[in-house]
């Protein structure tokens, strides 16, 4: 077993990226805030989908267990952005 | 003779093996019902948010962005890890096994005395739950968060001292499982808080 070539280390990896993407780059002025808050959590949901399918090794559970949970990211991930749209701008 | 049909099974490394879910079902029943719950604090607390959003915006912008990033690289890390050591003992790799889990618990107690620093910051300028309703709302959602990353570490430690007793292996994995199930529970959930506090600019 070699580490570095486990699917669990490259999906580690993508997620690192990912993470650094999000927290010093998307979370930054560069973007108009939708864009950045709406980058921010699809890739927050990407993310835990990840780690869902391959560290909780939901990949490989009976489909309808799989497909219950596999909805939560993207139900909490709409949630958010639905009562993100929803609120009041500042300016 | 009976068959299997497509949804029943799954090919893994040239493998055919029936679709499983790992550890014991009622782990999954409390990780189901966790996210439920978590999903439904995510909920209330944009819903605060929607009402205030200026001092939601304000609040946001004292907490320590770069060390919640690093907690999230942290645990990331924890969870590999702790997948890494059910893969080994997949495979019987059991002398693998120890070093993996104390990876993981190391890297949760990493993340604990992260945590401790930044609310060490915050009560040191004066910040309590009671400041205003994110500060409630950030005490509330990263505390109950801390309290599942200490029973997680907890129980990895005591993976971690078993396992050097080689008391796991490939037939023998069904506690470490349900143990490393939780412990991807707890960084996915981190994976939405940091954002949802920490990362959410207002339009």
């Amino acid at each position: 077993m070699s580490v570095l070539r486990e699917r669990v280390t490259m999906v580690w990896l993508g997620l690192m990226v990912l993470t650094c993407v999000t927290t010093w780059g998307l979370s930054k002025d560069l973007f108009i805030p939708a864009v950045g808050v709406v980058g921010i959590f699809s890739i927050a949901a990407i993310k835990v989908s990840y780690v869902m399918l391959d560290f909780m090794e939901l990949r490989y559970a009976p489909i309808p267990v799989r497909s219950a949970f596999q909805a939560w990211p993207v139900i909490v991930a709409a949630m958010i952005l639905g009562f993100w749209f929803a609120t009041p701008s500042l300016t | 003779m009976s068959t299997i049909s497509d949804t029943e099974v799954v090919t893994t490394d040239d493998r055919v093996t029936p679709r499983r879910l790992p550890g014991v079902d009622g782990v999954w029943v409390a990780i189901g019902a966790d996210s439920v719950i978590f999903a439904i604090l995510f909920a209330s607390f944009m819903q605060a948010r929607l009402h205030n959003p200026a001092v939601f915006e304000a609040s946001r912008h004292t907490l320590n962005m770069n060390l919640g990033g690093i907690d999230t690289l942290v645990l990331l890390t924890s969870s590999w890890s702790v997948a890494l050591a059910i893969q080994a003992l997949k495979r019987d790799l059991i002398d693998r096994v120890p070093r993996y889990l104390l990876g993981g618990a190391l890297t949760g107690l990493m993340f604990m005395v992260s945590k401790s620093i930044e609310y060490f910051e915050k009560f040191a300028q004066g910040i309590r739950p009671a400041t205003n309703d994110f500060y409630m709302w950030y005490f509330t959602l990263t505390g109950i968060h801390l309290l599942h990353v200490v029973f997680g570490t907890s129980l990895l430690s005591y993976l971690w001292v078993r396992s050097r007793r080689r008391t796991y292996h490939s037939l023998q994995r069904v506690v470490p499982e349900c143990v490393a199930s939780y412990w991807h529970l707890v960084d996915l959930l981190w994976i939405v808080i940091f954002p949802l506090l920490y990362l959410q600019k207002a339009a």
